[in-house]
């Protein structure tokens, strides 16, 4: 199976109006294969969410891609002029949902008409009664009501509101869904029915893989097959979802997996400790490493000047630390 | 330790009339001690922001009483009265700044929680108060106390409500999902805070969340609540190990943990 996307040596730049720059991805190289999850997981502020609107092409200013490519079939999606973007691309190979999508219905207008629109732009011959057909049946396939159609936004409850958005945009079954923190304003049961969902579509081959950003790890151990661990807008470690939780590598990683409060038999007794310090400013990221002024390994002198390369450590899984192989050993 | 705190006996409130009206409390009784950390663990519309409400007196009962220090403070309504439970019994909330006005810096924010204090100091030793409150919430004070509320992120945010509850020390803080805004690499530093405000004052403390791990973490005695009642209530170690109550058990099932994968 090949690579759905793949993003190379990525960088997407914030422009202020004084002319900074805010650096929120920086040199992310990442691939997206075909069939599986991947959870993309850091603190707020790490970039997240950015990348996902590089990988989706949703990128607005001041947000700017300052170099790097996306990889589709072997096309620099990245070089595609607007139109063909919008109509070949977007919603038919990717589709995104963003943060806060359920917020985004239209309070004013029934369900069906969105829905109308979405494929109208897309198939302009296709009838009104065909467009609601369609997705009648693709509400029921997925076992949500179709009477949902038919209701406002303020009719639906959050959870339903988000599994509606997250359908809509996978009407036209786009290879890649890429789903921004779809759960976090959600309650545990409404969270576990969208993680459900989700999982439904890849089975179902509606489509054909799942990017899934959060800042929850213990929600990717239900359902990633792979994790990347983003810090400063730089990614730190990638690989398969059981190894980054069990044995994560780099001190990041492995300090966001003990902050991590869950009900389990013997938590309570351990104080949990938070990572300390803040995030970096990306306006002027830290020099070599840029998670060293947080780390408890940090070596002065070389984790402050170079930055770490990329190793694999163990089978498809990759960490830039110093720690781990290489010259410094 | 022991001494209770706060009793609500068949605390109720209904919203609407007629066919529509909504029991958003229904008969709640439980109690607080002193020096007690205690959650009111439910989902959305389980009707446990009601109930903090409620207790908070921002909202009167439709019926029920609410005791607080062998005092019956159901129907107190003068502004006297009020102050002075509100010495007492304080709240964060879950987005901290929602509730203050954006163009107050964090110094006259900090200010303005001295008027629920008693002999309130001059403002040089006020000033020194903010400060080692500021300090002890682990902010640096020269870096925030002249910014606004946009300007701080929102761990910071709820570090500033926390050194105002520190201003004020009450004996009871509502904790309403006080982190459910927050990274969960800060989450922690936030409850150990909130931890160590019982350790250093034998501040009682209820948190509201539908955060089964924090209530697990933090709290002593848990009650679980769903459409208006408490269905389940004891001990957070017994009930997180040893569910019984049907609603309960769904809950638990339905929270990501590490070591047991869910069945998709």
């Amino acid at each position: 199976m090949g690579n759905l996307l793949t993003a190379i040596d990525l960088r997407a730049y914030y422009k202020t109006v004084q002319g900074e720059e805010i650096k929120a991805v920086d040199e992310v190289s990442l691939e997206v294969r075909e069939g599986e999850v991947l959870g993309i997981a850091g603190e707020s502020g790490c970039g997240k969410s950015t990348l996902a609107s590089v990988l989706a092409f949703t990128v607005i200013p001041p947000l700017y891609v300052v170099s790097g490519e996306v990889r589709a079939n072997g096309t620099n999606i990245l070089t595609l002029d607007k139109e063909t973007l919008r109509r070949e691309i977007k919603g038919k190979y990717i589709s995104i949902v963003p943060q806060g999508a359920m917020n985004s219905l239209n309070p004013t207008s029934r369900i069906k008409n969105f829905v109308i629109d979405v494929l109208k732009e897309h198939f302009p011959e296709m009838s009104k009664e065909e467009a609601l057909q369609r997705a009648r049946e693709r509400f029921e396939a997925l076992s949500l009501p179709p009477r949902i159609l038919d209701a406002y936004p303020h009719q639906l409850s959050g959870g339903m509101k988000q599994r509606t958005v997250t359908v809509i945009s996978t009407l036209l079954n786009p290879k890649v869904l890429i789903a921004d923190e779809p759960t976090s304003a959600l309650d545990v049961s409404s969270q576990k029915i969208v993680i459900k969902l989700l999982v439904e579509l890849l089975r179902k081959q509606i489509i054909k893989s799942v990017v899934f950003i959060t800042h929850e790890l213990p929600l990717l151990r239900h359902f990633a097959n792979r994790i990347a661990v983003m810090y400063a807008g730089k990614i730190v470690e990638v690989g398969p979802m059981e190894s980054i939780i069990f044995e994560p590598l780099h001190p990041y990683s492995k300090l966001l997996i003990s902050s991590v409060l869950v009900p389990e038999s013997g938590m309570k007794s351990k104080r949990i400790e938070a990572i300390p310090g803040v995030p970096p400013n990306l306006k002027d990221p830290p020099t070599g490493c840029r998670f060293h002024p947080r780390c408890p390994s940090y070596i002065e002198g070389i984790c402050n000047t170079s930055v770490p390369p990329f190793i694999t450590v163990k089978s498809d899984h990759i960490v830039s630390c110093f720690l781990y192989g290489g010259e410094h050993g | 330790m022991d001494r209770e705190l706060l009793r609500v006996e068949n605390l109720t409130r209904t919203f609407g009339t007629g066919k529509s009206q909504i029991r958003a409390v229904d008969n709640v009784s439980f109690s607080i001690n002193e020096g007690e950390i205690v959650t009111l663990l439910g989902e959305s519309g389980s009707g446990k922001t009601t109930t903090a409400r409620l207790i908070l007196k921002l909202l009167p009962p439709t019926s029920g009483r609410i005791i607080f220090r062998d005092k019956d403070i159901t129907h107190i309504s003068s502004r006297k009265d009020l102050l002075n439970y509100w010495r007492e019994v304080q709240a964060i909330f879950q987005d901290p700044f929602a509730s203050f006005n954006i163009f107050y810096s964090v110094r006259r924010l900090l200010n303005n929680a001295f008027r629920l204090v008693l002999n309130s100091p001059s403002n040089e030793e006020r000033e020194k108060i903010i400060r080692e409150s500021l300090l002890s919430v682990g902010l640096n004070p020269d870096e925030v106390l002249d910014k606004r509320p946009y300007e701080l992120s929102g761990g910071q945010k709820q570090r500033i409500m926390l050194a105002r509850i520190l201003i004020i020390k009450p004996k009871l803080l509502i904790a309403d999902e006080p982190t459910s805004m927050i990274d969960a690499s800060s989450r922690a530093g936030i409850l150990n805070l909130l931890l160590d405000l019982r350790k250093q004052y034998n501040m009682s403390i209820m948190f509201i969340t539908h955060d089964i791990g924090l209530a697990y973490y933090t709290s002593d005695r848990l009650f679980i609540m769903n459409n208006g009642k408490i269905v389940e209530s004891g001990d957070a170690e017994e009930i997180i190990t040893d569910p019984k109550d049907s609603y309960t058990k769904k809950l638990l099932e339905d929270v990501p943990v590490i070591h047991k994968k869910w069945e998709l």
